[in-house]
């Protein structure tokens, strides 16, 4: 029998407003414990929430990113289960009525176009965060991520493979980047992908019984975490076993999942609606301010590079993946740089740089004036290719134009023809035995002469007339 | 001490005190003196707060001299606050053991608002544990008494609020109404107790029994004073998006501007005047409406068929709500913990138990039945939709009238003990006022007369969504029409 896995996403995102969902504490993640918090967030009697605007608009772009449907009329709930990092005992969240439902995102695998539904996306609060290392046999709660807004993203069970997931978070998260709504940091918490995982017979309409795997903190670590559990569920079915419905965490030394809580031990929230909150009505005048302020997504963008500037799929890819290299090489090409070249000296020569530096592009003193800059300075020949990306690297270090290191280290590139001849012929004369070698036969003798030339006008002699003026003197 | 204040409404001592003819902290050192004096018998006082009393006097007193900045419409007029109601001065207990030692690290928006109209904080009153109650015997501190009869209760759930208006120890106190707990106590404490619309007064502060039923409300002598106090705590409060944007008058002008020329449809409704009521009280409720008859009213029968379902419909939604609003109270970050537990789920469980009396325990397990998975539909779902249909028959009602009267309570106050035993007994004392809070109305209750035995009764005006003008209005003209006074309660 063959196998396909069925595969559901839940993803938590953070969504990075100022302050938090209920009150207006600031939502900064570094703060000392217990420092960014209030009544409200704190849940001392008689507090009440106030809903944040700000975090409505971001979901909703999110929903609108998602092709959702946005709720004229939506309702927050409460979530009641008792637990130290709820302050209320209840979440307060979003049942029967999300801000946002129905919608998909489309995306690549194998050069095929899928479709992952997404069943909604509704708003939440986050809760404390709970600590038991601090001795003593006490443990702490940080109540500074208590009421943090929080967006859960649902999708239908459409995903079929590991690799299908990885693609789908992939190209969540460069939306989620692009939209400038979350941190999107998995190490920290702010984005969190849980994956409900079953396995049942291929081309079968039936779903299996699902697993639910939380806690990973990582994509590759949600990949490795379905691929063992739908081996697993595999060999239970296929060695007469039942798979069990049930939470399992992932263990990524060992590379397992374990279980968490079966479902018969499972909470009843008892949802009701939230009294202490009106209902949120959102009108179509609010959706059409929030799409204005929506930038060009990214898979349109990617469309748009290859039609507009002649770039490869590839190229579009990489120079869209996030919104700051995009936007990074729309500005090189603005300023009068050829499309083609700049897309070539941000990808290769500037990420290069950055990657030995170990910096990213956010912070990059290299501007995009630099690099359409060197691209003209090289195509009206001021300067050799070769030494052009040695600029490079001292606009890095310096942060001075191209312009300013080549006058300062006097760069400019030797194009007079007798200065060059004077210098072939020099060369020539003075290796008189390598001069003969090559004029009988020894062809590769041509880059020792080339190689003695440059080294004589360090580097900066244009090598189109080297080579022209080196063959007509050696052929002499 | 040469006079005494205490007896006097708070229009006059605010007027003597802006002009400068009594000192605010002569004001206040009568009250405290009356305290002292009475509150030994009635109870009505967890807190008093006598040297910060004093203290704000004092500041009061040197800003009318100064005579810079204005001064509010409740200059040194002294006030008590309900256990329930959030203060920076002092503890917030909710007569709680749960809430034993807890001191609120803000001020309800109330508060504030009474601050700023230059009400003098006087002290915190006694109350049934987190509002639930109507006789005040659930609280965890102490029993208070009904001013005009010791045995008796003073109602509930703000019963030490309607004890300290009525035996004058304050002119004013801030009570809680989820389901007539201003109202009742005030009838049986012969007092006015007003229960503003859902959304005049901010709840901010307001410890939550059941959100979407809450609502503070003044608790005074007469209808102006309940008035002006709505003038001062009523109003837009950001911190509470159910608090609705829109205008407030000043009640007791408009009071006054009004009452002469107000015409008056009253609504009774036949749900209202069956065997439950008791005669005495039927009584009284009938001489009262006769005097509106004489001031013009036109008398209409209406109906309000729900009324039946009201009692169920409203423990239902309350304990609903109650249920999420106290799961905070865990022991985890404040107030009462039981020590030695062997793990969370242990700590959370004596610590409940432990903390929470024995109604708010039985009211948090309803609540949590109610909710739960496979019976929200059978319960909580149709509970709302049952609150419909009653907010519908006062819509149908208010067609043919401009204002509801009828009893506030079935029944004059009644003796301690007499219904502990028996908790539906207890809730029917609410039958008249919780379908009120449900429909989220005004509603006012008016002392209108003295049973053979020497107990108030207080007669309810219902009014429409956002008109406590015209409520109060006719409130007033009731009352200046009451004829002779049936005075103070006998406690000298």
């Amino acid at each position: 029998m063959e196998f396909e896995s069925v595969i559901g996403m839940e993803v938590h995102v953070e969504i990075n407003t100022r302050s938090k969902a209920f009150c207006s504490c600031s939502t900064n993640f570094h703060a000392p414990p217990n420092t960014q918090v209030c009544p409200v967030c704190l849940g001392m009697p008689g507090v009440l929430p106030v809903l944040n605007r700000e975090f409505v608009n971001k979901a909703i772009a999110v929903g609108l990113a998602l092709n959702c449907s946005i709720a004229k009329w939506s309702k927050m709930d409460r979530k009641n289960y008792f637990y130290p990092d709820l302050p209320k005992n209840y979440q307060i969240s979003q049942y029967d009525l999300p801000l946002c439902y129905d919608g998909y995102m489309n995306i690549e695998v194998k050069g095929k176009t899928k479709r992952v539904r997404v069943l909604r996306a509704h708003l939440e609060e986050d809760t404390a965060r709970n600590t038991h290392d601090l001795g003593g046999g006490y443990s702490g709660i940080d109540f500074n991520r208590s009421g943090v807004p929080l967006l859960e993203i649902v999708t239908y069970p459409d995903l079929r493979s590991s690799e299908e997931v990885f693609v789908f978070l992939t190209e969540l998260k460069q939306l989620l980047e692009y939209l400038e709504v979350s941190d999107c940091n998995m190490e920290e918490g702010s984005l969190r992908a849980e994956a409900n995982v079953s396995v049942r017979e291929e081309g079968s309409d039936l779903l299996g019984v699902k697993t639910e795997i939380k806690n990973v903190a990582s994509f590759s670590g949600v990949v490795k975490a379905i691929e063992y559990e739908v081996e697993r569920q595999i060999q239970i079915i296929q060695s007469g076993g039942k798979v069990v419905q049930e939470t399992r965490g992932w263990d990524p030394d060992r590379g397992i999942t374990f279980s968490q809580r079966h479902k018969e031990s499972a909470h009843d929230y008892r949802y009701f609606p939230e009294p202490d909150l009106v209902p949120l009505a959102v009108s179509e005048e609010w959706i059409q301010q929030v799409k204005q302020t929506m930038p060009e997504l990214p898979q349109t963008r990617r469309k748009r590079f290859q039609e507009e500037y002649g770039l490869s799929l590839y190229d579009a890819h990489v120079l869209t993946s996030t919104k700051i290299m995009a936007d990074y090489y729309e500005k090189t090409v603005q300023l009068g740089a050829d499309p083609k070249q700049s897309a070539n000296w941000i990808q290769v020569e500037l990420q290069s740089v950055l990657a030995y530096e170990n910096r990213s592009i956010e912070n990059s003193p290299v501007t995009p004036e630099h690099i359409a800059q060197l691209i003209s300075l090289v195509k009206d020949d001021v300067i050799s290719g070769k030494i052009a990306k040695e600029v490079l690297r001292k606009v890095f270090k310096t942060g001075k134009s191209p312009e300013e290191i080549i006058k300062e280290e006097g760069l400019v590139q030797i194009t007079d023809v007798e200065v060059i001849r004077a210098i072939v012929k020099r060369i020539v004369e003075k290796n008189p035995s390598q001069a003969e070698q090559y004029r009988s036969g020894k062809d590769k003798l041509f880059g020792f002469f080339v190689g003695l030339i440059m080294r004589e006008t360090q580097g900066k002699a244009n090598p189109k007339l080297v080579n022209d003026l080196l063959k007509e003197e050696l052929n002499k | 001490m040469s006079e005494y204040w205490w007896g006097r409404s708070a229009s006059e001592i605010s007027e003597y005190v802006k002009n400068k003819e009594i000192s605010p902290v002569e004001v206040v050192q009568s009250f405290l003196d009356r305290i002292q004096q009475v509150d030994t018998k009635i109870d009505a006082f967890t807190q008093i707060w006598s040297d910060y009393a004093l203290q704000q006097a004092r500041s009061l007193e040197e800003k009318i001299v100064k005579g810079k900045s204005p001064v509010g419409p409740l200059a040194g007029v002294p006030v008590s606050i309900k256990e329930v109601i959030c203060t920076q001065r002092g503890f917030t207990t909710c007569a709680s053991k749960i809430l034993a030692g807890y001191r609120s690290p803000y001020d309800a928006t109330v508060v504030e608002r009474l601050l700023n109209a230059d009400a003098i904080l006087i002290g915190k009153v006694n109350m049934d544990e987190f509002a639930m109650g109507s006789s005040t015997e659930n609280s965890s501190i102490k029993l208070t008494r009904n001013p005009w009869n010791l045995e008796c209760v003073p109602g509930g759930s703000s019963g030490g609020s309607a004890a300290s208006v009525s035996a004058e120890e304050c002119v004013i106190s801030l009570g809680s109404d989820t389901g007539g707990s201003v109202r009742q106590p005030a009838s049986f404490c012969g007092c006015v107790g007003l229960k503003p619309t859902y959304g005049r007064v901010s709840r901010y502060g307001l410890v939550a029994f059941a959100s979407s039923l809450d609502q503070i409300g003044p608790l005074s002598k007469n209808v102006m004073d309940s008035a002006t106090t709505l003038s001062v705590i009523g109003g837009r409060d950001p911190r509470d998006t159910t608090s609705v944007d829109m205008p407030l008058p000043d009640y007791s002008e408009r009071i006054r501007k009004n009452v002469d020329t107000i015409s008056m449809r009253i609504g009774l409704p036949k749900e209202y005047f069956t065997e439950d009521l008791n005669e005495e009280v039927k009584e009284l409720i009938m001489k009262a409406v006769r005097i509106l008859e004489k001031q013009g009213a036109e008398i209409v029968e209406v109906s309000l068929p729900h009324t039946e379902f009201a009692v169920a419909t409203y423990y239902i939604i309350c304990t609903a709500e109650a249920s999420a609003n106290l799961a905070r109270f865990d022991g985890v970050r404040y107030g009462f913990r039981h020590v030695d537990s062997k793990n969370i789920i242990e700590m959370y469980k004596c610590t409940r138990s432990e903390g929470f009396g024995p109604e708010v325990q039985r009211r948090i397990l309803l609540g949590t039945y109610v909710l739960s998975s496979g019976y929200y539909d059978a319960y909580y779902l149709k509970a709302q939709k049952v609150r419909k249909l009653i907010t519908q028959d006062f819509e149908e009602a208010f067609q043919k009238c401009d204002v509801i009267v009828g009893p506030t309570s079935p029944t004059p106050a009644f003796r301690f003990g007499e219904k502990t035993q028996n908790p539906l007994e207890m809730y029917l004392s609410d039958i008249y006022t919780i379908s009120v809070n449900l429909s989220a109305l005004p509603a006012i209750s008016v002392p209108c007369g003295l049973t053979q035995s020497g107990l108030p009764v207080g007669l309810q005006f219902i009014g429409k969504h956002f008109d406590e003008e015209y409520l109060l209005t006719v409130a007033y003209l009731y009352e200046i029409n009451r004829g002779q006074e049936f005075g103070n309660p006998p406690l000298e």
